[in-house]
């Protein structure tokens, strides 16, 4: 077996807070292969965008802790690495795009030279050749007129332009991953769509695997491989894309499926990119986590009196597909013990 | 840019226009005769109302002002009371001086206050953030007269190391060198209640600026902190803090009256504290009207720095 | 109404407080704000350094060892730590701690009253100003404008010179410069609050004019009011003391901490610093406090920094 591109392993971020130890990501455990595409859904405040950061140690905050795991990164623990071997990392083998495209360039300098500014830093390239690559950068994103852009200021480009600026900035240095947090919610319908396909092109053309951090099940059904459904700081639900999004095992997963019906029936279909989660009833808890138990009990459907004391175990069903909770872990046994009667 | 500095000027020219009606009505509100002031008490009746005849203050209120802005157009700010020397070759010379004086405090300020503030911003909360910031708010609340005389008994009597008063050297008054030695001390002291306020100013906008998306995302990039700070937060922090500096140049023109009083430094507010002292009003007028010209040039001149930096507003503003 | 709807409806924290604050009588904001402010210990030490100076200078006759307007020519210029001068004496053989205790009187009073009067009118100004707004509104902004073009200490300083010396000249002066920077800061707070939803609100419940003013907007203008004038109290401290230090204000031999500091500053070159010294301290700690105060009272007042 392969070594995968990215593995993280029972990954652990805290946060410090006045109601006690806020666990934003607790005990997070995937892969991602070299190539891949790996959805991670979830509602905000889950833990998913937590997760994106971890990988970088982005964290930043001062009460924010990564408190346990690891996260292999071609078989390297970037826990272990030093704050310069990680900025090496950053934006040079990982990169990471965040949510607000209207705000994530320096307004005081021009595209081209925050660009420059990237690429001289990981490849130590001359001003002139890192001005070859800018443009190349901004060709790869498909900017109409990249020579003129290069001489712009952010506030001269369109939303969806300067999202792929962004892009392009984090795709400069050619990285092995790109982490993209909610990369289209500030921009609207047509110009998110155009922003997934360049992810979807750019995953074929140069085999960047991305980490699509998305509450949006229609983003991750267009173009994702794999999905980690994310409730509380926990992976709920992990598999195919294709298998969790026909069958979805965790009653939270049902539930985001329930919201965007037209997706069961057109799982891949076009149109649904800006579909947003629906609000289950109740909202998404702080993981505070002061006792045992699924987290998602108070609100769900199917909920039974262990769910609220005993952690759930964790249940595969079929190829690789693997849900957390105590219903279906029922169900399989009981579907063990009529197998077991039925062959005696 | 023509159009927007066209405006700014205009709107200056209003301001200003305001400033000398002020400063005229000022002079007519002193209580006493400045005529029988200047003639002193044994001036008879018929000497007062030929000199104020004279001077045109047997004429309207309205008449007054428009001849004062006339010879005010023209560079003439009258007559001393006490020093029977036209006003203008009193307080251009001192108004040198005291822009001198200023310019000194104000390297001192964006020297210490500025990197003071980014550093404060950059360790939010820790112990040197929190002794910064109580420094500096002690810092502006230092009375400058009182800190000369702390300065002066310190460096100039104990030590010994710097001259206590003046401009230049009175036995051999020498060039750039002795001038910089007598600038130092009062300078530094003029500039403690101003750096103490960019320092405040620059780590709140720092700190807010460090919040941004964009710092995020050059994070995100591998950007060392350093090249973050300095290069990119500190850019997008300037504007405000461009605004705070023209503000505290008024701060330095009005404060340096307690330095010069105190340092004996031969500029304008010296000038105006004797002028005050002996009632000489065109003086006094002359003073304060080119103080404030200066601040308003001075903050004019910031405005459109602040609309230059920001490539959005340099657009705009062209 | 579940949280999520609530989350939706309000905007801001800011906001969120707003609406909290308005549904608390108005009488209890001080309180709501004492019990975060009660939080800060520099604060508290500022107001316990503040209550004092004020308590002491009330009962200066039953505290001042000596009296402050006559000297003993003989001690003169004895320093700190003289038995029976704990902080010595001035120029002119005065005791300087009780010259320091009969100070607060003039000090504190000329720094503070001042700013207690311009409020009033401040407000009316920039309430007017920013409520009304329109050509009127505007043309007073721009009477004030050409007011901020002179420095406050010049101003100041021009207006004590015109008025002459004198206690009530000084406050006059001081007060007439505070007006238009007080005005400002109300004049900024109402044109924000008035386009606020609270005000729309009251609007369509069909206050009147004067009762959006006096109850609707007042109370949410007072609050960036307060914070102001406390932290210029403290800057009235000092420039009060300033012009008595020039001549343009208390006039000597009244022990206003100015005028001290003024008596020290010719006998320093004799090499007497402890007189110029200690009055400029406790003007200086005078003013740290309300400037300390002040930013309490902010930070109080600010909902983002009352979680954290």
């Amino acid at each position: 077996m392969t070594e995968p591109l990215l593995r993280v392993e029972n990954l652990q971020t805290h946060f410090a807070s006045e109601l006690g130890t806020i666990k934003a990501v607790d005990g997070v455990s995937f892969d991602i292969p070299r190539g891949g595409i790996l959805g991670m859904v979830g509602e905000s405040g889950s833990g998913k965008s937590v997760t994106g950061l971890s990988i970088l140690r982005l964290l930043g905050s001062r009460n924010a802790t990564i408190a346990g795991g690891r996260i292999l990164f071609r078989g390297e623990d970037l826990l272990q690495k030093s704050e310069a071997e990680m900025r090496a990392i950053r934006g040079g083998s990982i990169s990471m795009v965040f949510q607000n495209a209207m705000t994530s360039l320096d307004p005081f300098f021009r595209v081209g030279e925050q660009l420059v500014e990237v690429l001289r830093l990981h490849q130590g390239l001359s001003k002139k050749e890192a001005r070859e690559k800018a443009l190349n950068a901004l060709e790869l994103v498909r900017i109409p007129d990249p020579v003129a852009k290069l001489k712009s200021y952010p506030h001269q480009l369109s939303g969806g332009q300067r999202q792929r600026v962004v892009v392009a900035l984090a795709l400069a240095c050619e990285p092995d991953l790109l982490i993209a947090d909610e990369p289209t919610t500030a921009l609207d319908a047509t110009v998110q769509k155009q922003i997934i396909e360049l992810l979807q092109e750019i995953n074929q053309e140069l085999g960047t695997a991305i980490l699509m951090v998305t509450h949006d099940m229609g983003v991750v059904a267009h173009m994702c491989r794999t999905v980690a459904v994310m409730y509380a700081g926990r992976i709920v639900e992990h598999g195919d894309v294709a298998d969790v999004l026909r069958t979805p095992q965790h009653p939270y997963t049902r539930g985001l499926m329930a919201s965007v019906p037209r997706l069961r029936t057109e799982a891949a279909g076009e149109g649904h990119v800006r579909q947003r989660l629906y609000q289950i009833g109740g909202s998404a808890p702080l993981p505070l986590r002061l006792t045992d138990g699924c987290a998602f009990a108070p609100r769900c459907p199917e909920v039974g009196p262990e769910c609220w004391e005993v952690d759930p175990p964790t249940v595969a069903s079929g190829a690789g597909q693997e849900a957390v909770c105590h219903r279906r872990a029922e169900e399989k046994a009981a579907m063990a013990g009529v197998a077991q009667h039925v062959g005696a | 840019m023509a159009g927007y500095l066209a405006r700014r000027a205009g709107s200056m020219i209003l301001v200003l226009l305001g400033v000398s009606v002020l400063v005229f009505l000022i002079m007519q509100l002193v209580p006493g005769d400045p005529v029988r002031t200047m003639l002193g008490p044994t001036a008879t009746a018929e000497s007062i109302a030929a000199v104020r005849a004279d001077l045109g203050l047997d004429q309207p209120l309205v008449q007054q002002y428009v001849s004062y802005l006339g010879g005010l157009l023209q560079g003439d700010l009258n007559t001393s009371l006490t020093m029977a020397q036209p006003v203008a070759e009193i307080v251009f010379p001192k108004l040198g001086n005291t822009i001198i004086l200023a310019a000194g405090a104000l390297v001192i300020c964006l020297v210490i206050g500025v990197p003071l503030g980014v550093l404060a911003a950059t360790r939010q909360y820790s112990l040197f953030d929190r002794g910064a910031m109580f420094l500096s708010l002690a810092g502006a609340s230092v009375p400058v007269y009182w800190a000369a005389l702390v300065v002066i008994s310190i460096f100039a009597l104990k030590l010994g190391w710097l001259p206590t008063s003046g401009m230049y050297d009175v036995r051999e008054p020498g060039g750039l060198g002795d001038l910089l030695r007598h600038l130092v001390l009062p300078a530094a002291t003029a500039a403690v209640v101003p750096t103490a306020v960019i320092a405040r100013l620059t780590r709140s906008v720092m700190v807010e600026a460090l919040q941004q998306d964009h710092i995020r995302m050059l994070r995100a990039n591998g950007v060392p902190e350093r090249q973050i700070v300095w290069k990119h937060a500190l850019r997008n922090a300037l504007p405000p803090i461009v605004n705070i500096v023209g503000l505290q140049v008024g701060y330095l023109l009005g404060g340096v009256i307690f330095i010069e009083v105190v340092f004996s430094w031969p500029g304008l507010g010296g000038q105006l504290y004797t002028s005050i002292t002996s009632n000489d009003m065109p003086i006094i007028q002359a003073g304060v009207l080119f103080i404030a010209l200066v601040f308003v040039v001075v903050n004019l001149i910031a405005d459109i720095v602040v609309a230059l930096l920001d490539p959005r507003t340099r657009e705009a503003v062209g | 109404m579940t949280s999520t709807t609530l989350g939706q409806k309000v905007v801001s924290p800011v906001a969120a407080g707003d609406t909290v604050a308005a549904q608390i009588k108005s009488r209890s904001r001080p309180a709501l704000m004492w019990r975060a402010l009660r939080r800060d210990k520099a604060a508290v030490v500022s107001i316990g350094i503040l209550v004092f100076l004020t308590l002491v200078a009330v009962f200066a006759p039953l505290l001042a060892p000596y009296d402050p307007l006559d000297g003993d020519a003989s001690q003169r210029l004895e320093g700190i730590g003289t038995p029976g001068h704990l902080l010595g004496l001035d120029g002119q053989g005065r005791d300087i701690l009780s010259r320091l205790i009969y100070g607060g009187r003039y000090s504190l009073t000329v720094a503070v009253l001042p700013v207690l009067a311009a409020a009033p009118i401040a407000l009316l100004i920039g309430m007017f100003a920013g409520y009304f707004g329109g050509r009127t509104g505007n043309a007073v902004m721009r009477v004030l404008d050409v007011l901020f073009a002179f420095p406050v200490v010049l101003l100041a300083i021009a207006i004590a010179a015109v008025l002459g010396p004198g206690l009530a000249n000084v406050m006059l002066a001081i007060g007439i410069t505070m007006v238009p920077y007080m005005a400002r800061v109300v004049y900024t707070a109402t044109v924000q609050e008035s386009a606020k939803e609270y005000v729309e609100a009251a609007r369509a419940a069909g206050a009147t004019q004067a009762q959006i003013l006096r109850q609707q907007l007042m109370p949410n203008v007072m609050s960036p009011l307060v914070v102001y004038g406390t932290s210029l109290c403290g800057l009235m401290i000092v420039l009060a003391a300033g012009l008595s230090f020039l001549g343009v204000g208390v006039t000597p031999p009244a022990p206003d901490w100015g005028v001290m500091t003024s008596d020290g500053r010719s006998v320093l070159l004799e090499g007497y610093g402890h007189v110029a010294t200690i009055p400029g301290l406790v003007i200086l700690v005078a003013a740290l406090a309300f400037n300390l105060i002040g930013d309490g009272i902010r930070d109080a007042l600010d909902p983002h920094k009352q979680t954290s």
